[in-house]
């Protein structure tokens, strides 16, 4: 059993947790993730590890109620356990060597992952530019964090009610037009939103990063549910990523994918809530 | 006098027609007259041939005489002092190819159902205390990894032995292949725990959720003075054919088709992890795995299901019992035939499979004949869901972790006759060394390894 030693609503949908986990907590790096099982009938759902303490022996996950899962997972409260985390699994981030300035775009609840990055980036002394971006300002999370952790951090919002009236990908373009000269750009969010944020890097030939979020089951490498398609061949996001090469991801296959249980999900989320959402 | 009947006493079974939709368990097994009069059957030979096809040695005369006599306790015992796992053994084991090949009742009839016997011991004894000789604790220390049948054997055998014994699991439940791969209706789940509970009552010590290679590397479980490892990993990624389609919504490996069921319970509903209800199937593959993937689409309500073999009837790997359980519960095989593209509607879905027709050439490297195409001979098949049980390659978890253990090309770990790596005081065996193989054969390993171990930690001392 795993407890939740701390729990903080970061928004509406976005809530943080801390677990203890000790053994997880002494390996865990940037870029790796858990495989956590609310309880017996829970599924087993991968969640990027967003920060770990190797004093304090607990890991960070920060999630966003959108299933039936996390619907479950968000009524655990402080002190109540989970049954089963599994982990640090997957590749931990590899950045490019001798990098010198980094663009970190976050996508909504993507912020979470994209955040510890950045902070790594930042405390290795490379300049980071943090481009976050959100639907609007109430959904606005990490700030003080996000800009901690960069040298200058740009927020965006979909409806302009903070920061820049836009897209990430408008705002990282407008940053590269106007000469921000990126050894490396990692961005982290919606499939889409990695997906437009590859096009925008690959003319200007800048490595780009992404941090990919196929359905898993095991997460160890025996399942094979986790395939995506990488520069034309089949890669396990479990066991070789989750980060990938952004310029060869065939994201439109991803996407397809990750709709498998659409429906499915539907079915359980009225369970939940008696038919209401 | 044997009871001289040349067929096997019937077993029990559940109906096709009604087991094809329920994931309860197909065969009910033995009464305990039904098996004191198959038990009757064994001529008791003095040269034992059926032992010589077990790979853990089950003292098969010795446990039959018992079970002739009624003295069920006593059999089971006599099963229990080579082989931890004797419920499981009894359901799964291809018993066709080991011991009952050997039997001497086989050459003019049908052999012993030896392993129908050991399954009724074990049922028979479930839940009942047995008393075990355990030697005195050592004050060794060893750690398994993976929890599966080898792990789980290995470990049953040391802590005999008397040594302190950890095993650690990656999963949220011990059992490997035996919880997350073979179905519920071919092997309950409640009598592989039950089999795990009489180990860890032996003193094993189970911890799961724990990836080793990740969480803790093999170099790390040695300076918390375990004296020595046993890797039982198991299988790996899942291959695919490299054909056109594989990335369709409704493309499965076998391994996560069968995880989902029988690991994730998806086939309950109120358990949270989905699965596809699909109308047509095919699967693809001649194994156990896709015997297993077909008849649990079948359960999950399909009206179509085809299994697709490249080679012909004669060549399928599967368990007799299991083409036989399959056949009748109306699985289609299309043999000598093979997929050449998956075919996907608008949406990404499956919506169909295209095969080509083989014939038999030459046997190929591992005595097969291998299949060749008949040109212009392909064909279409009106599917939702494609399963993939084409087999597994090594997990890399460890090899990519673990200096100094050495791999083949197939990345499967190099061992010697006594199951030790590359890698001092490191172990080996099951589909880890193997690639996918069967349970009983993983089992064997884990036996060998127990004593290699125990031998090599002695050794040191």
């Amino acid at each position: 059993m795993f407890k939740i030693l701390k729990k903080r609503k970061l928004n509406e949908q976005v809530v943080l947790i801390v677990i203890e986990a000790p053994f997880i907590a002494a390996k865990a790096e940037p870029g790796q993730f858990v495989i956590v099982r609310c309880d017996e009938l829970g599924e087993r759902v991968p969640f990027t590890i967003s920060d770990y303490d190797r004093d304090a022996g607990t890991i960070s996950i920060i999630y966003q109620i959108v299933g039936a899962s996390t619907m479950r997972l968000a009524q655990l409260e402080e002190g109540d356990s989970i049954l089963d985390v599994a982990g640090p699994l997957g590749m931990a981030t590899e950045y490019v060597e001798g990098a010198k300035r980094v663009a970190v775009v976050g996508g909504g609840v993507g912020c979470a992952i994209a955040y510890p990055q950045a902070k790594k980036l930042h405390g290795m002394g490379v300049r980071v530019d943090m481009i976050a971006g959100f639907r609007n300002k109430d959904l606005i999370i990490l700030e003080d964090e996000m800009r901690a952790a960069s040298e200058q951090l740009y927020i965006c919002t979909d409806d302009g009610s903070y920061g820049f009236n836009g897209f990430v990908t408008d705002q990282l373009k407008a940053l590269i037009e106007g000469g921000a000269e990126y050894d490396e750009v990692i961005a982290i969010g919606p499939v889409p939103m990695m997906k437009f944020i590859c096009q925008v890097t690959k003319p200007y030939g800048i490595k780009t990063l992404v941090s990919l979020n196929p359905i898993m089951v095991d997460g160890t490498g025996m399942c094979g549910c986790c395939r995506v398609r990488v520069g034309g061949k089949i890669r396990y996001a479990c066991v070789e990523g989750p980060d990938f090469d952004g310029h060869e991801v065939d994201f439109d296959e991803l996407m397809r994918r990750n709709s498998t249980y659409k429906e499915h999900e539907k079915d359980h989320i009225c369970r939940l809530t008696g038919g209401v959402r | 006098m044997p009871n001289m009947d040349p067929k096997k006493t019937p077993i029990p079974e559940q109906d096709p027609a009604v087991r094809a939709r329920n994931f309860k368990e197909v065969s009910l097994g033995y009464s305990e007259e039904q098996a004191v009069r198959e038990a009757q059957r064994c001529l008791n030979c003095k040269n034992r041939p059926c032992m010589s096809g077990c790979p853990v040695s089950v003292r098969i005369p010795e446990f039959i005489e018992q079970v002739a006599k009624g003295n069920f306790e006593e059999a089971y015992k006599i099963i229990k002092t080579t082989n931890s796992l004797p419920a499981v053994c009894g359901r799964v084991c291809p018993q066709e190819r080991q011991c009952e090949s050997k039997c001497v009742r086989g050459i003019k009839g049908e052999p012993v159902g030896i392993g129908r016997l050991e399954r009724f011991c074990a049922d028979h004894m479930r839940g009942k205390p047995v008393e075990q000789e355990i030697a005195p604790a050592n004050g060794h220390k060893v750690a398994i990894v993976g929890a599966g049948p080898a792990g789980l054997t290995a470990a049953g055998d040391l802590v005999k032995m008397g040594y302190d014994v950890t095993v650690y699991e990656a999963f949220h439940t011990a059992g490997g292949v035996l919880m997350y791969g073979i179905p519920e209706f071919r092997l309950p789940k409640a009598i592989v725990q039950s089999e795990i509970d009489s180990l860890e009552a032996m003193g094993v010590k189970i911890m799961t959720n724990m990836v080793i290679g990740k969480v803790l590397s093999v170099d790390e479980l040695f300076d918390m003075d375990y004296e020595a490892v046993f890797i039982g990993s198991g299988a790996g990624l899942p291959r695919f054919m490299d054909i056109p389609g594989e990335e369709l919504v409704g493309v499965y490996s076998a391994n996560e088709f069968l995880t989902r069921i029988n690991l994730m319970k998806a086939y309950l509903d109120d358990h949270y992890t989905p699965i596809i209800k699909a109308k047509r199937v095919a699967v693809v593959g001649g194994g156990n795995v896709a015997m297993d993937s077909a008849r649990s689409a079948m359960r999950l309500g399909a009206e179509k299901v085809y299994i697709i073999y490249r080679r012909s009837m004669q060549e399928l790997p599967a368990r007799a019992e299991e083409v036989h359980h399959a056949r009748e519960e109306g699985i289609e095989f299309l043999f000598l035939s093979n997929p050449t593209k998956i075919i996907g509607d608008d949406k990404g879905h499956v919506c169909g499979i295209e095969c080509i027709k083989m014939e038999l050439g030459e046997p190929d490297a591992t005595g097969r004949r291998s299949p060749v195409e008949i040109a212009g001979s392909e064909f279409e098949l009106d599917i939702d869901t494609a399963i993939m049980a084409l087999g597994t390659s090594p997990n890399p978890l460890l090899r990519m972790t673990t200096p100094g253990l050495e791999v083949n090309k197939r990345g499967t770990l190099i061992v010697d006759e006594n199951e030790c790596t590359s890698k001092q005081g490191v172990f080996a065996g099951g589909d880890a060394v193997t690639g996918a193989a069967t349970v009983i054969l993983a089992m064997g390993a884990g036996k060998k390894a127990a004593a290699a171990m125990d031998q090599y930690i002695r050794n040191k001392k």
